[in-house]
């Protein structure tokens, strides 16, 4: 314990140099914008600004380039409560109830309870990395293929719970969603599947390409419809308070709380840890809610619980890099390119070999987490001002900085013309009450799931039955195959509810 | 209309400033006169990049102008070598190309829409990167002898971690597999980091990998290495014995990089490029950089665009009859 005082201190020294603030403060900033920005994502924004950091002296390097990574969780909510695109794939869900209150009004407090939550679930998970970095890292190696691929089933059935309609379109949509991850380059023959030759398919579809079509084109070609008309005034004239009532926050505080708790965890497990989290928390909000029908229609706990877990799990990932060396994700491996190329190797000593890299990092988190709320918070009045724009200079806008950002993240015309595609495809479903989001969420899990359910089967030699044997996967599909019960049959619904009410009473 | 017909105009001038700056003769005595593009077919950071920037840093320097690098990521870096293929031949676009992109697709992609020798001029060969045989830190075997006993016992029970296919861990594995004669269960990951993060926890037995990311591991225990595919060891890892040393001489493999450009490009563009690369091979701070990654810094006999025009033609050669066709 008093090494971790001690520790702490020596990581605060650090991040108070001047040089380190004034960097923690670019990359809060460049992070925010970056969110802000629809389709420009964090891997495509910390690969272009790798370049810079050369002349950077390294702990400096690494406090922006981590700054740009959690402060987009904060921007990333905007677009998606605002106009409806989620900037990132951990923001989807905040979009499905974040824009119906923006649509009601409220689209001020939607933002600050998205600017508090991840606040407080930053401070939270800044903490969890200094006291229990270590410890959970095992966590991360405890996780192999099978209990990957449970986790991904638990993830879609988390999809189901997510629609607010039909079921059976929600599962349908999932589908789809899979059935588009399949796109691209097979994971063990490298054989080329449903590309038809044309070279930019041969990775597959990107998740802003089909993202930005789906929820950005689409929502765009709906305002635009004749029948819309009414409903765009509506959101700009119906602005009530800009910060969150008391209401607001008491009803928030738990959603805030349990949303921390699960991105902590979800967090630390390489891959799509903060994209599941933010699935799970909204989830899980949902299933506790007395009345869940409230959510998707403007449900304040449906924005407070995922973007705080979207946040808290942004900060974890940053475990199995420090403790491991291990990158988890993208974003983290081009952290380790910077490092590299500062000529810091990172593995399982650099906590030991970089004191100052990773006690200063962790203090700036903390840091950049107080400017990023000081930040955004004043930026809420501004971004409802925006909904005041008349729409036929919005919907320009919103287009061209939608292409530029899908444009960016490959360099490929081919991604833009797609996501003209999807736009269609997007607004063809809404139209017919499909919902996008178990979409999107089936497009982001397909691949982890088919990749570890191959990786399990070859380990296993094609034996079905470690997906049962090993403890932590079976415990993941029973707990997969209860959420499945529970949102397919309504008639167990009902009793379930009966039980509740009688066990409360 | 008015402001319709002058933006037009303004256009069209643009256009005509744009056509002739691209039109205009590339007079080689001059090159460079703008800034210079070098695809890396890889992102930002990894192995590849972080070499390709080291270097090109050094030549923008000699010559004179910024060195602009591009990463085009995708199907094993064939995306960008396909475009670079297709880029004018003018010396303004050029990409750092590595054992895959150059060799290796040759008989992994039965549809590359290039091919190394045919589509390119070699120009410079910029480092290598060993390849290390490692395992979990509990895998029975203590040294390469009875890691080759064993993996040939075991055949049917043992795992192969690889990066992805056509990854130049997947890629060494295969070399290994075939110098060894087994064919074991190859299991892919998305990337070293996933592939790596799989060993450390055991899941998997063993990997060829690329030295730079794998000697904070060994040195701490969380893995082991058994030989190094290098003819000399490294002074990186100087108790880590070569393939040569631990019984296994047949096993050399080591993931080389180095500058390309479109086929066409003028001798004397190539020969000031060469130039500039190889002045920043015996540059004291790149070299410092390029050892700390352990990469190997090539000779100044192998320095040569002919050199690297031989040495692409012996690893294609080397290569065909290991890799089978992926798809």
């Amino acid at each position: 314990m008093v090494d971790l005082f001690a520790n702490l201190a020596h990581g605060f020294a650090v991040a108070f140099s001047p040089i380190n603030l004034l960097m923690c403060l670019i990359g809060a900033l460049v992070g925010t914008l970056v969110g802000v920005l629809p389709g420009i994502g964090t891997i495509a924004t910390v690969a272009m600004l790798l370049p810079i950091t050369f002349g950077l002296p390294p702990v400096g390097a690494l406090i922006m380039l981590a700054g740009i990574y959690y402060g987009a969780q904060y921007g990333g909510s905007t677009t998606s409560i605002l106009v409806n695109i989620p900037g990132e794939a951990t923001s989807v869900v905040t979009a499905l109830d974040g824009h119906q209150m923006a649509k009601q009004g409220r689209a001020g407090p939607a933002l600050a309870i998205a600017a508090i939550g991840s606040f407080f679930a930053g401070c939270v998970a800044t903490v969890l990395i200094a006291i229990l970095g270590a410890p959970l890292t095992k966590l991360a190696l405890a996780f192999g293929p099978a209990e990957y691929f449970s986790l991904m089933v638990l993830g879609l059935i988390f999809a189901v719970v997510l629609a607010k309609g039909s079921v059976l379109k929600a599962i349908a949509m999932i589908v789809f969603g899979l059935l588009l991850s399949m796109v691209g380059s097979d994971i063990e023959t490298g054989a080329s599947r449903m590309a038809f030759n044309i070279p930019e398919l041969a990775d597959g579809l990107g998740f802003a390409t089909v993202a930005m079509g789906v929820f950005g084109f689409a929502e765009i070609i709906r305002n635009l419809d004749h029948g819309a008309e009414m409903s765009r005034d509506l959101v700009q004239q119906k602005i009530t308070g800009l910060m969150p009532t008391r209401k607001d926050l008491i009803d928030s505080a738990p959603a805030i709380g349990r949303g921390t708790v699960l991105g902590s965890i979800l967090g630390i497990l390489p891959g799509g840890g903060a994209v599941i989290a933010s699935f799970a928390a909204y989830t899980l909000e949902k299933k506790l809610a007395k009345n869940p029908s409230r959510f998707g229609r403007g449900a304040i706990e449906g924005v407070a619980a995922p973007e705080s877990a979207n946040n808290a799990a942004a900060q974890t990932s940053f475990i199995p890099l420090l403790t491991l060396g291990i990158p988890p994700n993208a974003v983290m491996a081009l952290m380790v390119g910077a490092m590299t190329i500062h000529g810091i190797v990172p593995g399982p000593q650099v906590m030991q070999k970089q004191p100052d890299l990773v006690w200063g990092m962790i203090a700036s988190m903390w840091i950049g987490n107080l400017m990023l709320v000081i930040i955004n918070l004043p930026l809420v009045g501004i971004w409802v001002r925006l909904l005041r724009v008349p729409y036929r200079l919005m919907f320009p806008s919103i287009v061209i900085f939608c292409a530029i950002g899908i444009y960016s993240v490959n360099n490929a015309p081919v991604d833009v013309i797609l996501a003209g595609v999807f736009g269609l495809v997007g607004y063809w479903l809404i139209k017919h009450d499909f919902e996008p989001a178990p979409l999107l969420l089936g497009m982001v899990l397909g691949p982890l799931m088919e990749e570890n359910l191959r990786r399990a089967l070859l380990i296993s030699r094609g034996d079905w039955s470690v997906f049962v044997s090993r403890p932590l996967s079976a415990v993941l599909l029973a707990i997969a195959a209860g959420l499945l019960v529970l949102a397919v049959l309504p008639t167990l619904r009902a009793k379930r509810d009966e039980v509740f009410v009688e066990s409360e009473g | 209309m008015n402001w319709c017909g002058r933006s037009l105009a303004s256009a069209s001038l643009a256009l005509a400033a744009l056509l002739s700056a691209v039109v205009a003769p590339a007079r080689a005595q001059d090159y460079p006169t703008r800034s210079i593009t070098m695809i890396v077919p890889f992102a930002a950071g990894g192995p590849t990049d972080v070499i390709a920037r080291i270097v090109t840093g050094h030549m923008a320097q000699t010559l004179g102008q910024s060195i602009i690098i591009e990463n085009v990521v995708g199907a094993g870096g064939t995306t960008a070598s396909a475009r670079a293929a297709r880029a004018a031949n003018d010396g303004y676009t050029l990409i750092t190309g590595h054992m895959g992109t150059h060799a290796a697709s040759v008989p992994l992609y039965p549809n590359l829409a290039y091919h190394p020798e045919k589509s390119f001029e070699p120009v410079g060969l910029l480092a290598g990167t060993p390849i290390l045989i490692l395992a979990r830190k509990d895998f029975p075997p203590k040294d390469l002898k009875e890691f080759v006993t064993y993996v040939k016992a075991n055949a049917e029970k043992v795992n192969a971690a690889h990066a992805g296919v056509g990854s130049v861990s997947h890629v060494s594995c295969q070399l290994l597999n075939s110098v060894l004669g087994i064919e074991p269960v190859g299991v892919p990951f998305n990337g070293t980091g996933p592939a790596m993060n799989a060993l450390v926890a055991g899941q998997v037995d063993y990997m060829c990998d690329q030295i730079v990311n794998a000697v904070p591991q060994i040195n701490a225990g969380t893995i082991k290495a058994y030989a190094i595919a290098t003819p000399e060891r490294n002074p990186s890892l100087p108790n880590v014995p070569t393939t040569a040393e631990a019984g296994l001489p047949a096993f050399q493999a080591q993931a080389w990089n180095a500058i390309f450009a479109p086929k066409g490009t003028p001798a004397p563009i190539i020969a000031k490029l060469n130039a500039a690369a190889v002045k920043a091979l015996d540059d004291e701070t790149v070299r410092k950089r390029l050892l700390e990654l352990g990469s190997v810094i090539p000779q100044p006999a192998d320095r040569t665009p002919e050199a690297l025009g031989t040495l692409v033609n012996n690893e294609i050669k080397k290569w065909t009859p290991v890799l089978k066709p992926a798809g």
